[in-house]
């Protein structure tokens, strides 16, 4: 059977997961465990002046209550955002202080002041609510452009009217300059709603103090373990590096909310050592609301100008982004180097400006969410863009195929260099898919039963697999972001391929194992991929931005290169001829045509027992790989929704939705096209249902699945998901990535769509039926008066 | 604290629980069934489904207590004799998940419901699987290949 790339190899993963045998953090129990609780704050801003802790000390099962000053005191370093941006006057930016446990000021509700560590998660929680804390309230400021204000009250010492910073990128006099000669020029103001990741699993992490060895080891829900480590320990000082362990078990999700080093994580170590004990924290759902890092939050104007023949001559773009309380890890390049460079889109622009101010608000930390910038780009330029073919009179598709980027590679005026793409191919396949052509009878078939039917597009384009270190580095990244590899051949021949990536939920396990397939002609059962733990792994910069096909599979390819040249390196002393004849395929290491073969197990036992090899060869099997990608990558391709409104009840039902992706290389089709379906969905959910939403005063309004409105199997249409491929030329797979594609592309197909339906173009996100209703009689309104 | 004794996936067990103790935290912290999942803390998620008395039941929704005498089934019990159940074959062979964490519930509430239109002779077709998963939320999957997973689940079952 091939299980090489290319192939539908089923999950190896899988069984342990369908018969309850996964091991996710809250499963693991460790010897003299206690839990921990944390007191948060109530008020989205106030001073603390005393926190009594004594009556909740009394109480059953208590071992300690720790406050911010105790943690402070003891060294543990504030939280800090590792993406230096400046401002275009040059300063840096204004990074508040956040400390793992507010000592003088709390931010926002749910901001963590004090925890207790219990003998059982009930007990811990009965005393957490036992401990007094006496505040005084402040004013606060929940949305974005309101927190620029002049009277808006001061979050952060350091960031006046609570700017963050107030970054650009592009040529803003050339394109105000194009905008001015346009013939005809779209304007649209536009919010990209908040949401919440909602990985199902909620965060948890369990610290392990070991008094002897004076050595830590944290289980934790990462998508990134060896970075939580890194941080902990370099800017945290938590622990030094050597001494702690980091892992990363199975993971329940992830989608961005995973890969920052969270309070809690930092308290429950620093709490272990305290106590001496095991301590264990598992969010509780309403605790996921408030205090994972939540996503977009945008509020922008974009004007695009067209020439007489509708090509595109200028495209100008100014957001407000909320951050939130504080800069999260990696806050600060999500709407700037992963959001405006993107602003491109699929399009031959020669002239684009970005303007960014990012703020502080009373509102729980904002980072990077499945798309990260990229579904907030998407969404402006293709509203944008269907827009202006409604307003010119042309065809959507046709507007967009008249300014696609034609040739490759394409260099755009926001930093990105487009390596290949067939933008075309995708666009029709699309059409085709969706029989585009039909639809205006769709359309009066439904209108006969009094349904209002709408079709729409989005050709999206993002960038993947963050990218050359050296690049990253120049624009303020704190880190690379290469990855790792080590590929060991065991002495019998089977192998175990140890990755920095980390897979929750994406079937690395299944994936990485058909790379060795491919290579050696192995069955998939002989591989086992090693991810996740820091005692094991190298080194790895983890799993976002759909980066572990793109870099993670690329580290896996050069180590396996260096496998393959050992391994023919001794086949060939082996067999007595010359190296360059040598094949490894079918897992048999011969020179085809001949007699001489010999069984991979063979070479590799030769490799250990090193009793016949080349003169002067360091015995075993076993290599290495540090990737550092050439480029981003670029997937891209359009997609097409299709819905009927109930103008009596506003509404939407998603009657089809096809997607076509050009990802390059694909490993697994079966697994690809459920990161698609995931990330449609996820799309569908910002569209139509899912919005954080918080009152006046900063108090959470949506902090459970009651209130917060997630895609359920019956909101949702099956999918079809196609692909048109062109290889990406700057890695050694030409893999692109999937991940985030369905999230960017489908939040403006789908609102295309039904602002196409109902033939009002003023709807935002989440198009509930309540808004669509309101849309319909404010349409009919307008007609009536016209 | 109270003992409790049920019967779980064919073993009798027995436990002390205080009061306010749930099914579930007594399958998972008690009798370290971990397949069990907890997704929320409004009965809203349905990571948590097992069989009670051959009824799908939240077990976050019910008092430990409660089950006194009951029969229980979780994930770990679902397979017989070293053989998958159709519903889970039906998950792997589907793809029908990728993070894993809902799927025991998914699977629990699944087997139940398809049981359940099989006895009444009601045709179970797409759109009513996606109407009986209404307390079931994944968030990776998109629920188009747990839908595929149910209706192949189904016709094997
Ligand atoms: S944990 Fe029971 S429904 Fe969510
Ligand atoms: S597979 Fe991850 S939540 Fe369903």
């Amino acid at each position: 059977m091939n299980e090489g790339i290319g192939a539908r190899v089923l999950r190896k993963e899988d069984k342990r997961f369908i018969t309850g045998e996964g091991r996710y953090t809250d499963d693991i129990v460790q010897p003299n465990q206690r839990y921990a609780s944390f007191v948060r704050s109530p008020y989205a801003h106030a001073k603390i002046k005393k926190i009594n802790k004594s009556a909740a000390e009394g109480m059953v099962g208590v071992e300690a209550v720790f406050d911010g000053k105790q943690l402070t005191g003891d060294g543990i370093g504030n939280i800090i955002c590792g993406w230096m941006i400046h401002s275009k006057d040059g300063s840096p930016m204004n990074m508040g202080v956040w400390s793992a446990l507010a000592t003088e000021t709390v931010r926002y509700v749910g901001d963590a002041v004090a925890v207790v560590v219990a003998d059982t998660a009930a007990n811990a929680k009965a005393a957490a609510e036992a401990v007094e804390v006496d505040y005084e309230e402040l004013p606060s400021v929940i949305k974005p452009d309101a927190a620029l204000e002049k009277s808006a009250p001061q979050i952060h010492d350091n960031a006046k009217n609570n700017l963050i910073f107030d970054w650009e990128i592009g040529e803003e006099k050339a394109t105000d300059d194009a905008i001015k000669g346009a013939a005809h020029v779209v304007e649209l103001d536009v919010t990209n709603n908040r949401l919440a990741p909602n990985a199902i699993e909620p965060r948890s992490a369990i610290a392990v103090y070991s008094k002897a060895e004076d050595h830590y080891t944290l289980y934790t829900t990462s998508q990134n373990p060896h970075v939580a480590r890194l941080v902990l320990s370099a800017f945290y000082q938590v622990a030094p590096e050597h001494k702690l362990r980091v892992v990363a078990p199975d993971v329940g999700g992830g989608f961005g909310s995973k890969i920052y080093i969270y309070p809690e994580e930092i308290v429950c170590l620093w709490a272990s050592m305290k106590t001496n004990c095991s301590i264990k924290w598992t969010a509780e759902r309403s605790e996921s609301f408030l205090t994972d890092a939540h996503g977009r939050d945008h509020v922008s104007n974009i004007k695009i100008g067209f020439d007489k023949n509708h090509k595109i001559v200028g495209l100008k773009v100014d957001t407000i982004a909320n951050l939130g309380a504080y800069m999260s890890l990696f806050s600060s390049c999500v709407p700037t180097y992963l959001y405006a460079t993107l602003l491109s889109g699929q399009y031959d622009i020669a002239n684009i400006h970005c303007n960014v101010r990012t703020v502080y608000t009373n509102t729980t930390p904002v980072d990077a969410y499945r798309g990260a910038g990229r579904p907030e780009a998407c969404y402006l330029v293709e509203r944008a863009m269907e827009t202006a073919a409604r307003q010119l009179g042309t065809s959507p598709a046709e507007l967009r195929r008249k300014n696609f980027v034609g040739s490759f590679p394409h260099q755009t005026p926001v930093i990105m260099n487009y390596d290949v793409g067939d933008f075309a191919a995708n666009l029709d396949a699309a059409i085709k898919a969706a029989d585009y052509g039909g639809f205006e009878t769709r359309r009066a078939e439904a209108a006969k039963v009094g349904k209002l039917r709408g079709i729409g597009m989005s050709s999206y384009i993002e960038a993947c697999g963050i990218a050359p270190s050296a690049a990253v580095g120049s624009l303020g990244a704190g880190v690379g972001l290469w990855e790792s590899a080590e590929v060991r051949v065991n002495p019998v021949g089977t192998v175990e391929i140890l990755t920095g990536s980390h897979s929750h939920g994406q079937g690395h396990e299944t994936t990485f194992a058909q790379l060795v397939c491919d290579r050696f002609g192995l069955p998939a059962d002989n591989v086992q991929v090693v991810h996740g733990d820091t005692d094991k792994v190298q080194f790895g910069m983890g799993t976002y931005g759909s980066r572990s096909g793109a870099v993670g599979m690329s580290a896996i390819a050069q180590a396996l290169d260096k496998v393959e040249i050992k391994a023919k390196k001794i086949g060939a002393h082996m067999l007595e001829v010359k190296e360059s004849d040598i094949v490894i395929e079918d897992g048999e290491v011969k020179v085809p045509g001949s007699n001489k073969v010999l069984g991979w197990h063979e070479v590799c036992l030769n490799a250990y027992t090193a009793h016949n090899l080349p003169e002067g060869m360091e015995p075993g099997l076993k290599e290495g790989s540090f990737y550092d990608p050439a480029n981003f990558t670029f997937p891209a391709g359009t997609y097409i929704c299709e819905v009927e409104v109930d103008p009596e009840t506003g509404h939407t039902d998603i009657v089809q939705f096809v997607a076509s992706d050009d990802f390059g290389t694909i490993v697994n089709p079966m697994i690809v096209e459920g990161q698609v379906h995931g990330g449609i969905a996820q799309g569908i959910g910002q569209a139509l249902l899912e919005e954080v939403v918080y009152d006046d005063n900063g108090q959470l309004l949506t902090g459970s699945y009651m209130d917060y409105a997630m895609p359920r199997a019956d909101d949702l249409p099956s999918y079809q998901v196609s692909h048109e491929s062109t290889p990406c030329p700057s890695n050694p797979l030409g893999i692109k990535g999937c991940g985030e594609a369905g999230a960017i592309g489908s939040p403006p197909a789908l609102i295309n769509a039904i602002t196409d339906a109902i033939g009002n173009n003023d709807l935002s996100m989440p198009a509930t039926p309540a808004k669509v209703w309101a849309a319909i009689q404010a349409a009919g309104t307008k007609q009536a008066a016209e | 604290m109270t003992t409790v004794s049920m019967t779980v996936n064919g073993k009798a067990v027995s436990g002390d629980v205080e009061d306010r103790t749930l099914l579930v935290d007594f399958i998972r912290v008690n009798l370290g069934l971990t397949g069990t999942h907890v997704g929320c803390d409004t009965s809203q998620c349905g990571a948590c489904v097992v069989h009670v008395d051959g009824k799908a039941i939240k077990a976050c929704t019910m008092l430990a207590v409660r089950a006194e005498g009951s029969e229980i089934t979780t994930i770990e019990g679902l397979a017989k004799d070293g053989e998958l159940h159709p519903m889970q074959a039906a998950f792997k062979e589907n793809h029908g998940l990728q993070c894993g964490f809902c799927t025991p519930g998914m699977i629990m509430a699944a087997t139940e419901f398809v049981e359940r239109y099989k006895v009444s002779g009601i045709e179970l077709d797409e759109a009513a699987i996606r109407k009986e998963l209404e307390g079931n939320i994944c968030r990776c999957t998109g629920y188009h290949n747990i839908v595929r997973s149910i209706e192949d689940a189904a016709s094997k079952m």
